[in-house]
């Protein structure tokens, strides 16, 4: 996903001047060499300062500017958070702060580089929007709508590697809109960012089962497409949220709560990454496994 | 590099007038509110008259940016405003009041204010993103940041020193306003190792001048006699509460306003002559 984030960027750099990247250190390298490159005075590493980072965003944001601000999540946001709060979402500017290897990614690299309260952060902050795209196909999509979008917002990536998972998506991205990937008409599978490919995997062994499934992604987690997601819990017998995010403050209960609201009437089942530090170091799978999200888990509870 | 010459001749004679008729218009407006940061206003007044009326360029396509990074000293730059006319009299006197636009802390989007700020530590990154854009845009512009020494302990300020030289950002000047107080205290007592300022700030790689930030026409020459081939700073020598005898050096200033015969002895110092 990193490297489709370098590509998109690159491509919208060439046509838009107002398009910068500051970096506190962490950078895409063989990706970003093109932009560096062609457009080295755009290309900025403040070194290891994610303050400066975030308020040289601003403003740079203020002069008219495009920044996008690049580290690892736990440092584009959680380290500078009030610079994020008061220099950019305070006064409104159009900034991305990209954060890399959100949710488990670097699941040998302990608690210190795990965003799990990324998305919680973020949503409680008036202005920012926040975009998890699911692979790199939609990542690249995501870029042209946060470059478009004029306020801030928080592009959480996975980290390299990512299966495409949106080839054959029934709908294209669109900022705050949920996104049809597979049709089905008995459960409805709904996630976010690489962890999408667990749906996918769940519904396979459903399907083989006979029962219809659909998948849907939910790329842009602010402004949660209400109204969408509304139609979703009417729609289907059974809506299931699979997300790598802790159970605090993520989609899942954003979506009890609108269950709530709407007076849905579906089976509603919710899956996301305990609230809990967990000491364990593997591959980002088996640190969902860790956290209880595997596709076997998430299968038998939907069957049971 | 010539540094190019400000746009208007400065006056220190106007300069002096003007900054005992702010510091009176503060003092007026402090009996409106129960707080209002008396003591850093007056610290930083001579330096802001000095860069609004002396330095800045004020109009054209292009011109120079000012934040004032020590948010809470706000009282000082909104008299100047009100005074260059992009506040007016009915905004000061809405002062922190319901239905007014200015208050404690300058606010982003407020005429003649450029960057929201009040938390310490948030306006030279700000700064050094602009000076940044107008450098790559071809632009020439500066942008001007007042500082206080209490925001000097941030760690962001100091992220944002080391990076301005690497960045050969020469459009930024900035202003420390070294009064020696903070909140709690005496700055040289509390953290005495924050001394000297301007060693620290020359081994980050700027070029630095310390001057009596009251005396105008010193910080005026000490700015335009930067050789301008690196970010500027101006350390101001200052003094809290600067003007009326019973506020200088006295922390409870930093925050309250003075009684109604409190307020008439400040008006009479004031008008006794010019500033000790």
């Amino acid at each position: 996903m990193r490297d489709a984030f370098a590509r998109a960027l690159y491509q919208f750099a060439k046509q838009d001047p107002r398009i910068f990247i500051i970096v506190a250190d962490i950078s895409p390298a063989g990706s970003m060499a093109q932009f560096r490159t062609e457009f080295p005075e755009r290309f900025v590493n403040v070194g290891v300062a994610e303050q400066s980072m975030i308020g040289m965003c601003a403003g740079l944001a203020m002069r008219g500017c495009r920044p996008f601000a690049y580290t690892i999540a736990t440092f584009s946001i959680y380290r500078p958070f009030e610079y994020v709060r008061d220099d950019l979402c305070y006064q409104n500017l159009p900034v991305t702060v990209v954060g890399i290897g959100g949710g488990v990614a670097y699941s040998t690299l302990g608690g210190t580089h795990h965003a799990q309260e990324d998305i919680a952060m973020m949503s409680a902050l008036p202005n920012m929007s926040i975009v998890a795209p699911c692979d790199p196909r939609e990542t690249e999509a995501a870029v042209g709508a946060c470059v478009r979008h004029g306020g801030p917002v928080y592009l959480r990536l996975g980290k390299a590697g990512e299966p495409d998972l949106t080839a054959n998506a029934l709908e294209p991205f669109q900022f705050g809109k949920l996104r049809l990937l597979k049709e089905g008409s008995d459960v409805c599978l709904l996630s976010y960012g690489p962890m999408t490919a667990l749906a996918f995997e769940v519904a396979a062994r459903l399907e083989a089962e006979g029962c219809s499934v659909a998948v849907m992604t939910c790329p842009t987690l602010k402004p949660l497409d209400t109204e969408g997601l509304v139609r979703v819990l009417r729609r289907f017998h059974t809506v299931v949220v699979v997300e790598e995010h802790s159970e605090r403050g993520g989609l899942a209960v954003q979506v009890k709560a609108l269950a709530w609201e709407s007076g849905a009437s579906c089976r509603l089942e919710t899956f996301s990454l305990k609230d809990a530090f967990i000491h364990f170091f593997g591959t980002q799978r088996q640190m969902w496994g860790e956290h209880g999200l595997t596709a076997d888990a998430i299968y038998t509870r939907i069957r049971a | 590099m010539a540094v190019p010459q400000a746009a208007r001749r400065f006056d220190v004679e106007d300069s002096k007038h003007r900054c005992v008729r702010f510091r009176k218009r503060i003092l007026e407006i402090s009996q409106t509110v129960t707080a209002l940061h008396i003591g850093g206003s007056f610290s930083c007044l001579e330096m802001l008259d000095t860069i609004y009326f002396g330095l800045m360029r004020r109009d054209g396509p292009s011109p120079d940016t000012f934040i004032l990074s020590k948010g809470h000293g706000s009282m000082a730059q909104y008299v100047v405003l009100e005074e260059l006319g992009i506040l007016s009299r009915a905004d000061l006197a809405l002062y922190s009041k319901p239905g007014g636009r200015i208050a404690t802390h300058p606010d982003y989007g407020t005429p003649g204010i450029e960057a929201s700020t009040g938390s310490l530590g948030h306006g030279l990154g700000m700064a050094l993103g602009m000076a940044l854009a107008d450098k790559v845009a071809g632009i020439d512009r500066h942008v001007y940041v007042v500082m206080s020494d209490g925001e000097m302990q941030e760690g962001s300020v100091w992220e944002a020193m080391m990076l301005a030289p690497s960045l050969k950002l020469t459009n930024l000047i900035a202003f420390l306003d070294l009064n020696d107080f903070q909140s709690l205290g005496q700055t040289s007592k509390i953290l005495p190792n924050f001394y000297p300022v301007r060693d620290k700030v020359t081994a980050f790689g700027w070029e630095a001048a310390e001057v009596n930030g009251h005396d105008a026409q010193a910080v005026y020459q000490a700015v335009q006699a930067r050789k301008g081939s690196v970010p500027f700073l101006l350390i101001g020598r200052t003094v809290k509460g600067k003007g009326v005898s019973y506020m200088e050096h006295v922390p409870m200033w930093h925050y309250r306003s003075p009684s109604p015969e409190e307020y008439q002895r400040a008006l009479q110092e004031l008008d006794g002559g010019e500033l000790r």
